[in-house]
């Protein structure tokens, strides 16, 4: 089995707006991006269980050809900078991804 | 068609303008220079509140030098989204230091100031006639709600910079605005219309070389052509590669190559990205889909309350351990306090983030079982006054530090303070509420433009 570790040179998270949180990976080259894509590994359903995230709040699920990435947007747990705020720039929440270990590849 | 060059000299205004990659620019000789100075990133604190992201002499530094090159060149200066949120206050405070620079250089700055905050009684009305939607997981919007915020601020787009430079101006400072509109108004001035590549090249270089590799905080320049745009890299350094750029769409968006902003959507999905020699690389095929209702984004943050925080370390193995104990006992006297104070339970919030368990992740963290030898609590505690705040805070902090749970032996604290005072009255703390699309009439009527010429150089 592979790690996303070792297949992505980009494995990040950011916000967009306040109200969602974007994840993208940008894979190491275009075969190794082919080859993640067609595995059919990375679905809403295991990217849900990945991040312990009911399946309905994954707002966008894309893979971008042009860039060699794949990107997934859901809905923030709570507004940016609220009260409770653990990530106000969103941007240490891809961690699960970073040790997400591809069955099959 | 002529070739329009737009020089971006950084991601963000007050970041810092490298010398070598704003010269580079310079020296070929740009229709414009443009530059962003928002983000809602930092959160809701700075719309609620009124105050900036970058400090005021960063921001200066930056003005001077692109205000010194445009002047000398007889190019405009577009600041979008000025002091960070774009609204009222954030505007006086970066028109205070135009000011002081055009006394200070003997400038003479013929200025178009653009406002887009909203009026309330006007957004009531949109709201009763249902022109008002929420974005992807924004709450509902009522007229409470718009009464509680500080200011809502709209995110205009291209065609109010345009009218301004129409007018033929040195500088424009400008409210909330989409991010790529200076670059498109720009464009669209000097005679290209193609909408498609300049919101295209306006979003990328609004960045600065995040688009390179490395990416980072240096001048970038897009070219427009009438069927393409060239993405020119300033620093050798910094690598301009088709997968840099076309990467770049990712960065901060909800969709990879749908994109929305105000009047229509950006649409990359058969953009190409084309190496060319000299660090470049040539974008087509990106094309704007106008909508047929021209909606724009508000912004908004209401006030939640008064936060008070403490920290403290936790490394005795049994009081580890006690973790979740002992953070129970502090919240049970906390909320005695917050009865005492006579408060409703809704008017109090309590969070307590542990650090080397899951203080960055919460519930979605994948470790059930952290191997720390040593702990660190974040607590923190919201209510209606900073009084209220500091007592609740106290009173859990001193639960915490002395509440003798199941096995104690270390019966003198439970809590390494690393700080005296150990507790942080941190002021009044916002929420954004407003992040919602408007309808208009038309692209400019609801933003309004004063023109005022600065010092009283040539």
């Amino acid at each position: 089995m592979a790690k996303l570790n070792d297949l992505a040179r980009i494995i990040r998270s950011k916000n967009s707006g306040p109200f969602e949180l974007t994840f993208d990976v940008i894979f190491n080259d275009g075969q190794t991006y082919e080859k993640v894509k067609k595995s059919g590994a990375l679905t809403p359903k295991t990217f849900a269980e990945l991040f312990h995230i009911p399946e309905e709040s994954i707002v966008a699920f894309v893979w971008f050809d042009a860039a060699e990435a794949f990107k997934a947007t859901i809905l923030r747990p709570r507004d940016s900078g609220s009260y409770g705020e653990r990530d106000t720039y969103g941007a240490q929440q891809a961690a699960p991804l970073v040790d997400w270990e591809i069955p099959g590849l | 068609m002529k070739e329009i060059r737009i020089l971006a000299p950084a991601g963000m205004l007050g970041y810092g303008i490298p010398d070598e990659s704003f010269q580079a620019g310079m020296d070929r000789k740009p229709h414009a220079i443009v530059v962003d100075a928002g983000s809602t990133d930092a959160g809701p604190h700075k719309l609620g509140a009124g105050v900036g992201i970058v400090s005021r002499i960063a921001t200066k530094k930056d003005l001077e030098k692109m205000l010194t090159a445009g002047l000398a060149n007889h190019i405009p200066v577009i600041v979008g989204s000025a002091g960070g949120s774009g609204g009222r206050p954030h505007i006086r405070w970066t028109l205070d230091i135009v000011e002081e620079l055009a006394r200070e250089k003997g400038w003479k700055l013929r200025t178009a100031v653009i406002n887009g905050t909203a009026d309330k009684a006007w957004l009531k009305e949109r709201l009763r006639e249902g022109r008002i939607t929420p974005m992807t997981g924004a709450p509902e919007l009522t007229e409470a709600g718009i009464d509680q915020a500080t200011e809502i601020v709209a995110q205009m787009g291209h065609e109010p910079y345009l009218e301004a430079l129409e007018k033929g101006v040195d500088l424009i400072i400008a409210g909330r605005s989409y991010d790529p509109a200076m670059t498109v108004a720009a464009c669209v001035h000097q005679g290209n219309h193609n909408l498609g590549l300049s919101y295209h090249m306006g979003k990328i270089i609004e960045c600065g070389s995040l688009c390179t590799i490395p990416g980072g905080a240096d001048a970038i320049m897009g070219i427009l052509h009438e069927d393409d745009f060239v993405i020119q890299s300033l620093n050798p350094m910094r690598k301009c590669t088709p997968l840099s750029v076309a990467a770049h769409t990712l960065y901060e968006k909800e969709h990879p190559y749908h994109l929305a902003g105000p009047g229509g959507v950006l649409d990359l999905e058969n953009s190409t990205f084309e190496q060319l020699e000299g660090n470049a690389v040539r974008v087509r095929g990106s094309r704007f889909r106008p909508e047929p209702v021209y909606r724009v984004k508000l912004e908004g943050a209401r006030l939640a309350g008064y936060r008070s925080i403490f920290i403290g370390g936790l490394r005795d193995p049994l009081a580890v351990a006690a973790v979740d104990e002992i953070i129970a006992a502090g919240t049970q006297l906390a909320e005695g306090m917050r009865k005492q104070l006579g408060l409703a339970e809704d008017q109090v919030f309590m969070d307590f983030k542990v650090y080397g368990r899951n203080g960055v992740m919460e519930d979605r963290e994948p470790v059930q079982h952290t191997a720390a030898h040593e702990l660190c609590v974040v607590a923190e505690f919201v209510a209606p006054t900073q009084e209220q705040a500091a007592a609740i805070c106290a009173k859990a902090r001193a639960g915490m530090m002395h509440f003798h749970y199941t096995g104690r032996k270390a019966t003198a604290g439970n809590l390494a303070l690393p700080f005296a005072p150990s507790d942080f009255a941190v002021g009044p703390t916002y929420q954004f509420h407003v992040y919602h699309l408007v309808e208009l009439e038309n692209p400019i009527g609801f933003f309004t433009t004063e023109y005022q010429t600065m010092g009283e150089g040539k």
